[in-house]
């Protein structure tokens, strides 16, 4: 072999090892999962871990998000839009059991099933017909309407007409997990060696506060489409931590727990920087039953002192969009107004309730969870309320648990900061927070109108009809009687270098499947 | 006539034992109940969890029962040497978790020690034989900064300048990732300076006090040559400050990894502990402070023992004359 031929030889293996190097894909996946089984987590670490590892009947694409062909390759829908019938692909589990329809009746009552404690079940439980009453333990797993007619179709029956099915089919809870594996292996099936999946990818490691290691999984439908030789899940909490590491090219790909809010002045900069409003709103929430806020007079006049195009300008600066109206727009629905800045009508308003100036108004505190950038929000808007109204509110920090405890549990609040991600892309996901007694209603919201027009619009078929009810809802309880104060919808960021990876997109609903990703 | 262990020694152990048993109980007794006393619960989350889903969950995990029965199950599980399972990692034992924390931990804390006491040693031996020198003054000024610049300010510091300045170290990780042992330096360096430049202040100061004594100035005078004597001597006599420095040194460099593994994502048991506190992880916080307050007292049982080891007068008898 002459010497030109070695150096040749040489070049191409270092070719060939960069390019199999470059397959390794690493990023920060925020805290520690809870778990990585899809029926008992939450969280969106999770949720990206599991998109890796399972693979339910329908995916998100990964520019719109939209529901795609998953596990299932085709279905079809009844007229009425309560029956939906799957033809799954022909396919097996990573450890070579043939996949078949019976493995997702199975998989979904696993979920419907009490001592499961599934945090999601009554996703499935409100939904299908004959699942709530199984998940409360008053009726038999033979009359939840999900069948398997056949090996490969699976056919399930809804309680109403469920235009976003599909949507919601793309959520955790609906994942396909392996009953037998969990059978076998009891709370220790999701253990490197124990584990089985039907995702693009399988579990290789699982150091606790550490990583989550996963490997192409040879046995997935589409394997030949699977760009990635593995895939890294770091657990890192802190995000100037996380960030650092992007920096420093430790990490290939910086998810939202890489970006730190005081910091967004250099990071808004980068060219490798992508971000798109999202559907996660940002709010305060008012407890109705206190002083001063009992008076909706009050309530608007907070509401109405506070110019929003000002605060996501001039100090969150990320992208983020101002709204007065809850709800974002969607399908047909359409956001409402709400009530826009218009500082004379505020002053009008709380002089009528008796606060001429802000004299006389009684202490008030806002309570938040300790976090750099609501503490920044806060200082805001005391210091626009002190502006615009006189009014001197205090400001109250919790840590996480606290704060959800006087939130949730003890309601001792008078004015809190809140958010809410829909679970799927529908308006009666963030209306139905403030139906009485609801369990999420922590401002003790009540108002029977709007009830009544809640009830009105799940009986509805979608369409206009429907989605005009739910804007009437909103306009309830935003315009007339300001539950909340609406401030921005947030913004879905991140940071990856175009030229090396592929396959995550700035989308909307801020879920970027691993199946999609690849190095270029 | 007295009873029991003939041996000074049998008889110290004996008394530390169950001293350690007693310090033991009533730590976990507290923490026990002060953990339960915080507000939320290990299952509390944005979106509430529906009623009936909460109650499947607390009767699996027996929280449904009362304080004092939870207490007695937690000691009779304990004493079989089951910590229970995480309520946050649902897939881990809490033994499993700490099995897991504890290697990176020790490996960073007993580095660090190391590091700090024989570093702090030899410094401050130095400056003391070279005192009022250019070696004194740099020594004591660097010492300076290792004991006010608190550990939060020194790791992002080194970070900024070892690892994005230059690239010369991983800003953080542990050592299975791509750049090895390497990620040990910078979590280490931090947790050591302090501590390193405490025992040089302390060693500085009573070696010149020995020094200026007789039995220094007897072994001048017999001709010993100079190491012997600084070795053998001096050494000897001025360690004892730096081993009573020693206890507060480990209980700091315990609470340093808190802070330490943060900053550098080490998977210890500092980060887990400050996870499993603001998660409210009932036992997984329970094992890490049995683990903490284990390390603790083993640590002061073995300051202890060294006492006897440098200065002879100190018994660990009761009788001793």
């Amino acid at each position: 072999m002459t010497a030109g031929r070695g150096a040749r030889w040489v070049l191409l293996a270092l070719l060939a090892a960069r390019a199999l190097c470059a397959q390794d894909f690493v990023f920060n996946n925020g805290p520690e999962p809870q778990s990585l089984d899809p029926a008992r987590t939450s969280g969106v670490p999770e949720t990206r871990i599991s998109d890796a590892l399972f693979e339910g009947l329908v995916v998100n694409d990964a520019r719109t998000g939209a529901p795609v062909p998953g596990l299932a390759e085709r279905w079809t829908i009844s007229p009425d839009l309560k029956t939906y019938t799957f033809t799954l692909r022909a396919t097996t589990w990573s450890d070579g059991t043939p996949l078949t329809a019976q493995d997702v009746v199975d998989a979904w009552l696993r979920v419907l099933e009490p001592r499961t404690g599934a945090p999601y079940a009554y996703l499935l439980g409100d939904s299908i017909q004959g699942a709530s009453a199984f998940s409360h333990g008053r009726g038999p797993a033979a009359d939840v309407a999900i069948r398997a007619l056949d090996p490969r179709t699976f056919r399930v029956t809804f309680v109403g007409p469920l235009p976003y099915a599909l949507a919601m089919l793309t959520h955790n809870a609906f994942m396909v997990t392996p009953s037998f594996a969990v059978r076998r292996y009891g709370p220790g099936w999701t253990r490197p060696g124990h584990f089985v999946g039907n995702g693009p990818y399988v579990l290789k490691a699982w150091k606790p506060q550490n990583k989550v290691v996963v490997v192409k999984n040879p046995r997935y439908w589409d394997a030949r489409d699977i760009h990635l030789a593995s895939i890294t899940f770091l657990a890192i909490e802190d995000q100037n931590v996380a960030y650092d590491k992007y920096l420093a090219h430790e990490i290939d790909y910086a998810t939202e727990d890489a970006i730190p809010t005081a910091r967004i002045d250099e990071i808004r900069l980068r060219p490798d920087y992508h971000h798109v409003p999202g559907s996660t709103v940002y709010y305060f929430l008012f407890n109705v039953t206190r002083k001063p806020f009992d008076d909706v007079r009050v309530r608007k006049a907070l509401a109405m002192a506070i110019d929003r195009q000002e605060l996501v300008d001039g100090v969150l600066k990320a992208g983020e969009v101002a709204t007065a109206g809850f709800v974002p727009t969607m399908g047909g629905f359409h956001t409402t107004r709400g009530n826009a800045f218009d500082l004379d009508q505020a002053r009008r308003l709380l002089a009528q309730a008796g606060y001429p100036g802000g004299r006389g108004f009684p202490p008030c505190t806002v309570v938040y969870n300790t976090s750099a950038r609501h503490r920044t929000i806060c200082e805001w808007l005391q210091q626009t309320w002190r502006r615009g109204l006189g009014i001197d509110v205090q400001l109250q920090n919790l840590e996480w648990n606290t704060f959800l405890d006087t939130k949730q549990k003890t309601h001792a609040f008078q004015l809190a900061r809140a958010s809410w991600l829909a679970d799927y892309p529908d308006p009666s996901n963030y209306l139905d927070l403030f139906r009485t007694g609801a369990g999420n209603n922590d401002g003790r919201y009540s108002n029977p109108a709007f009830d009544r027009l809640m009830a009105r619009a799940e009986t509805l078929a979608p369409g206009p009809v429907r989605d005009r009810t739910l804007e009437q809802a909103e306009t309830l309880l935003v315009d007339q009687d300001q539950a909340l104060i609406p401030l921005f919808f947030y913004v879905n960021k991140f940071l990856l270098d175009d030229r090396r990876w592929g396959g995550i997109y700035a989308n909307t609903i801020d879920i970027h499947h691993p199946r999609w990703w690849f190095a270029r | 006539m007295k009873r029991g262990p003939k041996s000074p020694m049998l008889r110290f152990l004996l008394r530390r034992g169950l001293s350690l048993a007693a310090t033991l109980f009533l730590v976990i007794t507290l923490a026990f109940l002060l953990i339960r006393l915080a507000p939320g619960g290990p299952f509390a989350s944005e979106k509430q969890l529906p009623p009936e889903i909460l109650a499947s969950i607390q009767r699996r995990y027996h929280l449904d029962e009362s304080v004092p029965r939870q207490y007695l199950r937690f000691l009779g599980d304990l004493a079989h040497g089951d910590l229970g399972p995480s309520y946050r990692y649902q897939d881990f034992s809490v033994d499993e978790l700490i099995r897991d924390a504890l290697p990176p931990s020790m490996t960073i804390g007993a580095l660090a020690l190391l590091l700090a006491l024989v570093g702090g040693v030899s410094l401050g031996t130095l400056a003391a034989l070279r005192q009022n020198s250019w070696l004194d003054y740099t020594a004591m000024a660097l010492a300076v900064v290792g004991i006010s610049v608190p550990l939060f300010v020194l790791g992002p510091l080194f970070k900024l300048g070892f690892a994005l300045r230059h690239p010369w170290l991983p800003t953080s990780g542990w050592i299975d990732d791509r750049r090895g042992w390497l990620t040990l330096i910078l979590p280490v360096a931090t947790l050591t300076l302090p501590y390193l430049a405490g025992i040089a202040r302390l060693t500085r100061a009573s070696v010149l006090e020995v020094l200026r004594s007789d039995y220094v100035r007897a072994a001048r005078a017999k001709g010993l040559s100079e190491p012997v004597v600084v070795l053998r001597h001096v050494l000897r006599g001025a360690l004892l400050p730096v081993l009573s420095y020693l206890g507060p040194a480990c209980a700091g460099i315990l609470t340093g990894t808190v802070v330490v593994e943060t900053i550098f994502a080490v998977p210890g048991l500092g980060r887990l502990s400050v996870q499993a506190a603001i998660n409210r992880d009932y036992t997984l916080i329970m094992g890490d402070v049995i683990v903490f307050a284990v390390l603790l007292v083993l640590m002061n049982f073995l300051v202890d023992l060294g006492y006897g080891f440098l200065d002879p007068r100190i018994g660990h008898g009761a009788d001793a004359p």
